[in-house]
């Protein structure tokens, strides 16, 4: 039981729950912009899974290995890119049309 | 005691997502997706990941939110919404996320034992680059290929961002200020940039050593100029604009061309020369905050929206 409470197992476990979470809303969610948030929570989920890997490769004196920290990072950038291109999207798809 | 902190933290997170979820206004949910970032930060400090978290709490909460909200503000009333899905296919999807989620939580629970980790790696290669915070050596040494890359990624999502303006605003001014301005925004835009550049230039600075680095000093870069921007002190520049393309592309050039550099100097693609090696990751990193900055400061700006004085 002790297991399941360190910090990597509660907030993978966390993790894995919010990647449902986003899931649902990405896919049920009525409005365009929901799902964009869907997809960032889905996403944060996914991070925080990484993290817990990341937690439990704790060695050479580092409290959590670098390597995924550095990718989670980066790909969190990406996901901000990936949200920014989604929302000019979603923009341009709510403004009037010019042809009609 | 940290035990009750950490599960009163994931019960935080898990509310707030759900609630993200449900809550019928627009508005309400993203701002609790704000505060939904800002616990995800407290989460990843638990998880011994400090960059992490400067990095989630500035992109993943701040960045996004000011994204999601400006949108939500543009499409107030006109978004497009699909037909909403009926109740028994609610709970299809719901049966079907939540088998997802018990799928990666068993995963999660029966991680191999002892964990695989790249650490003592990544320790080996910290004594050659000189730097002393192990995160900045992978990004910018063990694994440079993929921060290179992701700048690329990057500047693609602006171009596609870029090539959403109307044809006869290409190359022009995006609208980044709505309107009238309130007084409280004119004033922090006055009071705020000093304090956020010096705090911006000192993160990057000691991200060599310490927790912090290129992509938390560009987004507080970023902020500063949007909110300088926001407030309507300055106009925001031509996106055809040759001192904003140089800036954009400046760090992942300068970082490609000290990669081929590699092959003539050192062991190959991507790899510095042992005495250099500091100097030239300092070069690249403060070439690259500069990058970043700017990048996310126009993909929060959005498409171009005046056309160009020319």
């Amino acid at each position: 039981m002790t297991v399941a409470l360190q910090p990597s197992v509660l907030f993978g476990l966390c993790g894995a729950a919010l990647v449902g979470i986003g899931l649902f809303a990405v896919v049920s969610s009525p409005g365009l912009l929901r799902r964009i948030v869907g997809c960032n929570i889905l996403g944060a989920g996914i991070f925080l899974v990484f993290g817990a890997v990341a937690r439990r490769g704790a060695g050479a004196g580092f409290e959590a290995d670098p390597v995924p920290q550095a990718l989670v990072i980066t790909g969190i950038v990406v996901a901000f890119s990936a949200s920014a291109l989604a929302v000019a999207l979603l923009k341009r798809l709510a403004e009037p049309r010019s042809d009609a | 005691m940290m035990l009750l902190f950490d599960i009163a933290l994931v019960a935080g997170l898990l509310t707030l997502a759900v609630h993200v979820v449900r809550e019928p206004d627009e508005r309400s949910a993203i701002i609790a997706f704000l505060a939904f970032g800002l616990l995800l930060g407290l989460a990843w400090i638990r998880l011994a990941a400090p960059d992490v978290a400067l990095t989630e709490i500035a992109i993943g909460g701040g960045g996004t939110g000011i994204l999601l909200l400006r949108a939500e503000a543009a499409v107030r009333g006109r978004g497009k919404h699909e037909e909403s899905v009926t109740r028994p296919g609610k709970l299809a999807i719901a049966v079907g996320c939540a088998a997802i989620s018990a799928g990666l939580g068993l995963a999660v629970l029966s991680f191999a034992s002892p964990a695989p980790t790249l650490a003592p790696a990544a320790a080996e290669g910290l004594s050659a680059t000189g730097l002393g915070n192990p995160v900045t050596a992978v990004l910018l040494a063990y694994r440079a290929l993929d921060t290179l890359l992701e700048k690329v990624v990057v500047l693609l999502a602006l171009i596609g961002v870029w090539s959403l303006a109307p044809d006869a605003a290409w190359g022009g001014v995006p609208a980044v200020r709505s309107g009238e301005i309130p007084q409280p925004l004119a004033y922090l835009a006055r009071i705020l940039p000093p304090f956020g550049v010096v705090i911006g230039v000192y993160m990057f600075w000691v991200g060599a050593d310490a927790p912090g680095g290129t992509f938390q000093a560009g987004t507080v870069l970023a902020a500063m100029w949007l909110l300088v921007m926001l407030a309507g002190l300055r106009s925001p520049p031509e996106t055809a604009g040759l001192p904003l393309r140089l800036a954009l592309a400046g760090g992942p050039i300068l970082f490609l061309a000290i990669a081929f550099l590699g092959f003539a100097f050192a062991d190959g693609f991507l790899a510095y020369p042992k005495a250099l090696a500091k100097p030239l990751i300092l070069a690249i990193e403060a070439a690259l905050t500069l990058s970043v900055a700017a990048a996310l400061a126009m993909l929060v700006a959005g498409p171009a929206r005046r056309a160009p004085t020319r």
